[in-house]
């Protein structure tokens, strides 16, 4: 096994373990500060039920963010929804055999990877573009977007142009998840990729994509509109 | 047009998303609290020293006790969907008043102190050390926030600018540096039981004037009862409803309907206020002490029922906080078990029939209604969803004959606050009041040049306020704004057999 190959393996251990660990000790901290008042953002569903789909809106179709910009709502939507898309196709990298729902999404997943550059490319256009979303911008903004295209482009380029031994590189990532290290292919535009999605690992914990866990905890979201019906005790969730 | 040192935004006939101008804002101050309005209340009395630390300690202690907070600070993406939100950004063009910059004004702050990418990488992520610049802005642009949740509306993540603004206060009150106006009034509620300081006596004359004024008009004997014990109604209302323009019109449209409906109630010269400004300064302490009036008010008349008069933040309180904060209400009625807002209260009574109007007396007035941002956004009223835009809508075109609504993005959960809530309600800050009031009143314009719209209806004492002050800088009357049990109060049939 090459130097890459034993490299990229520690690292891509000590990134989960990076990940996992620092996003559960925020999600920790997030459950246990309680939230002494009431103050979900109304109207607001009166029950847990409604609740549960006014999250679901949130999570799958960004109803705030339909309400508040169209474009911004077009572009992050493309790229999230392709990142969803992305990640499901490569799970074929991960299951042995592959889960007949994944390989059924396949083809589907090839024009994820546009999606998600045609979404970043236009999150970043508002970025440079419009003055108020270039004030509030700080150098860790314009990053952690060209961190996720580089991802994405790496992707697709290999993809289409610089081809790499896939058959290989599942033997490396089923050698990850069951301790039984295999050679990683050399191939300078997948060690960039890997490389790319190892750094999105270690960041995460310490960065904006907080956002994720965040949003189930954002108590304007999350709390039922029911106050009168139930006292609500201060401490409580 | 008034003379003033600050340019008026002009209306347009559209609404217009301005480019930011930095610094635009950054002169504006309100008054900072004296020693004797930060010491009833728990705070030092001037700059303490340690500032620094205790600050800081301050804002870890709030981020371990407030869950919006800590997931707030963690969670904004900086996608921009707020900054064209905020009507103070909209009025004054400072892009320190975009949601998202005033809160990463303590966000910066945040990521330096307690977070490992701004301990390590400040440069990179905008983290910034708490020094005393970066505490004087704390103080000018968390003061420029009326806490009206707008933002939090289009927020995909729900982030609620308000939860930030009020941390930032208690922070700054916590070492000294409060607001004068919030402070001096908590002061004397604490003391004298409202908002201005009106003691029992005053009270007392004002409600025989209001009962002579309605025997005037009417020719019934119309009651304005105060600690009457054993009375069923305690009304919690606004002090403003007591004497101030619009707002007494209100009181006696409320007086009015209880009348009529045959409903005894009564006054509390212990409870006789229904704002409560320790919502604004963030300070839960004071908060529940204000509050903690009315249940012993309540208790000591032996009321069955507690309504609340036309009040927006006041209503916040009273509808999400009270149970929490001073219930549980199990002495109450129990069907009523929960304070009412006198809109859901007069509601009711229009369906069940027990109040008639004579819709010609508004014939005078195109009206539109002013959905508060607080009612609007943090609270309800009857039991569904978006009842509180429904319930205020259905009681105004009970009362007169023509209604119109102003643009659908300006109304409802879209709400443009008027400029002066959140502690803003002072004559400092009037360049913000005014500024920040362009938004609505630049939809207003649209409903008057097409609908003719002669008055705006409120249910809340500071946009009345607020709207007598800055609507003559904008060219319009002062007296477009009235309250909506005005209207009622105005075409209640009163004395006709039911």
């Amino acid at each position: 096994m090459s130097f890459f190959s034993y490299l990229y393996a520690v690292l891509f251990y000590c990134a989960t373990v990076t990940m996992v660990v620092g996003v559960g000790r925020k999600i920790r901290i997030y459950a246990k500060t309680p939230a002494p008042l009431k103050i979900p953002t109304t109207p607001a569903p009166t029950t847990r039920s409604g609740v549960v789909g006014r999250m679901i809106r949130e999570v799958v179709f960004f109803e705030s963010l339909f309400k508040s910009s169209k474009w911004t709502w077009l572009f992050g939507w493309a790229f999230h929804f392709g990142l969803l898309l992305a990640l499901i196709r490569h799970l074929r990298y991960f299951t042995e055999p592959v889960w007949s729902w994944v390989a059924f999404l396949q083809s589907a997943g090839v024009y994820a990877g546009y999606a998600m550059v045609f979404g970043l490319l236009g999150l970043w256009g508002r970025r440079l573009l419009v003055d108020r979303v270039r004030y509030i911008s700080a150098p860790s903004d314009h990053l952690m977007l060209a961190l996720i295209l580089g991802i994405a482009g790496s992707g697709l380029l290999m993809k289409y142009i610089w081809h790499t031994d896939v058959v290989a590189l599942k033997t490396f990532a089923l050698g990850l998840l069951w301790f039984d290290w295999a050679p990683l292919p050399d191939d300078p535009i997948l060690l960039i990729h890997l490389g790319l999605v190892i750094c999105l690992m270690f960041v995460f914990p310490i960065s904006k994509l907080l956002h994720v866990p965040g949003l189930f905890f954002s108590p304007t979201r999350n709390q039922a509109d029911d106050p009168r019906e139930r006292r609500h005790y201060p401490g409580a969730a | 047009m008034k003379k003033v040192e600050f340019d008026i935004p002009v209306i347009t006939n559209h609404p217009v998303t301005p480019s930011i101008e930095p610094g635009a804002m950054a002169h504006v101050k309100p008054f900072v609290a004296k020693q004797a309005h930060q010491e009833p209340l728990g705070f030092p009395g001037e700059l303490v020293e340690d500032w620094h630390d205790r600050a800081i300690a301050k804002m870890g202690e709030l981020l371990g006790k407030y869950r919006s907070l800590v997931v707030f600070m963690d969670s904004c993406v900086k996608c921009g969907a707020c900054t064209d939100k905020c009507h103070y950004f909209l009025g004054t063009s400072d892009p320190k008043n975009m949601p998202v910059a005033r809160q990463d004004l303590m966000r910066k702050v945040y990521r330096r102190y307690f977070t490992f990418a701004g301990k390590y990488f400040p440069k990179l992520v905008g983290a910034v050390d708490l020094t005393r610049e970066v505490l004087e802005e704390w103080y000018s642009y968390y003061h420029q926030c009326s806490e009206c949740r707008r933002c939090s509306v289009y927020c995909p993540y729900g982030i609620d600018t308000a939860e930030v603004t009020m941390a930032g206060r208690e922070i700054l009150a916590s070492v000294g540096i409060g607001q004068k106006y919030s402070n001096e009034i908590i002061g004397k509620v604490h003391k004298i039981g409202n908002n201005l300081g009106l003691p029992e006596k005053a009270l007392v004359d004002t409600l025989i004037d209001l009962e002579e004024e309605v025997k005037d008009d009417t020719d019934v004997d119309v009651r304005f009862p105060l600690d009457v014990k054993g009375a069923d109604v305690l009304l919690i209302t606004p002090s403003a409803d007591f004497f101030a323009e619009p707002h007494v019109d209100g009181l006696i449209g409320y007086a009015k309907v209880f009348h009529q409906a045959g409903i005894s109630w009564t006054l509390s010269s212990h409870a006789s206020e229904a704002a409560n400004f320790g919502l604004f300064i963030g300070s839960q302490d004071n908060m529940q002490k204000v509050a903690m009036r009315i249940r012993e008010a309540a208790l000591e008349l032996g009321v069955k029922r507690i309504i609340v008069g036309e009040c927006g933040h006041a209503w916040r309180v009273a509808y999400s906080y009270w149970n929490t904060l001073i219930g549980p209400f199990d002495f109450l009625d129990p069907k009523y078990p929960a304070p009412q807002h006198i809109c859901e209260s007069t509601y009711n009574l229009i369906q069940q029939g027990a109040l008639k109007f004579n819709k010609e007396e508004n014939d005078d007035k195109i009206v539109t209604f002013h959905d508060s941002c607080n009612v609007s956004r943090a609270s309800r009223m009857g039991n569904m969803p978006g009842g509180q835009f429904v319930i205020p809508r259905e009681i105004i075109k009970a009362a007169c004959n023509h209604f119109v609504d102003m643009r659908e993005d300006s109304i409802k959960e879209g709400t443009f606050c008027c400029g002066g809530g959140g502690g803003l309600l002072t004559d400092d800050l009037v360049e913000l009041r005014v500024k920040g009031a362009s938004p609505r009143v630049q939809a207003l314009h649209e409903v008057i040049e097409q609908h003719g719209v002669t008055h705006m209806a409120a249910i809340c004492a500071i946009c009345k306020s607020q709207f007598t002050k800055v609507l003559p800088y904008y060219d319009m009357n002062m007296d477009m704004i009235i309250s909506v049990h005005q209207l009622v109060g105005d075409a209640l049939e009163l004395g006709v057999e039911q």
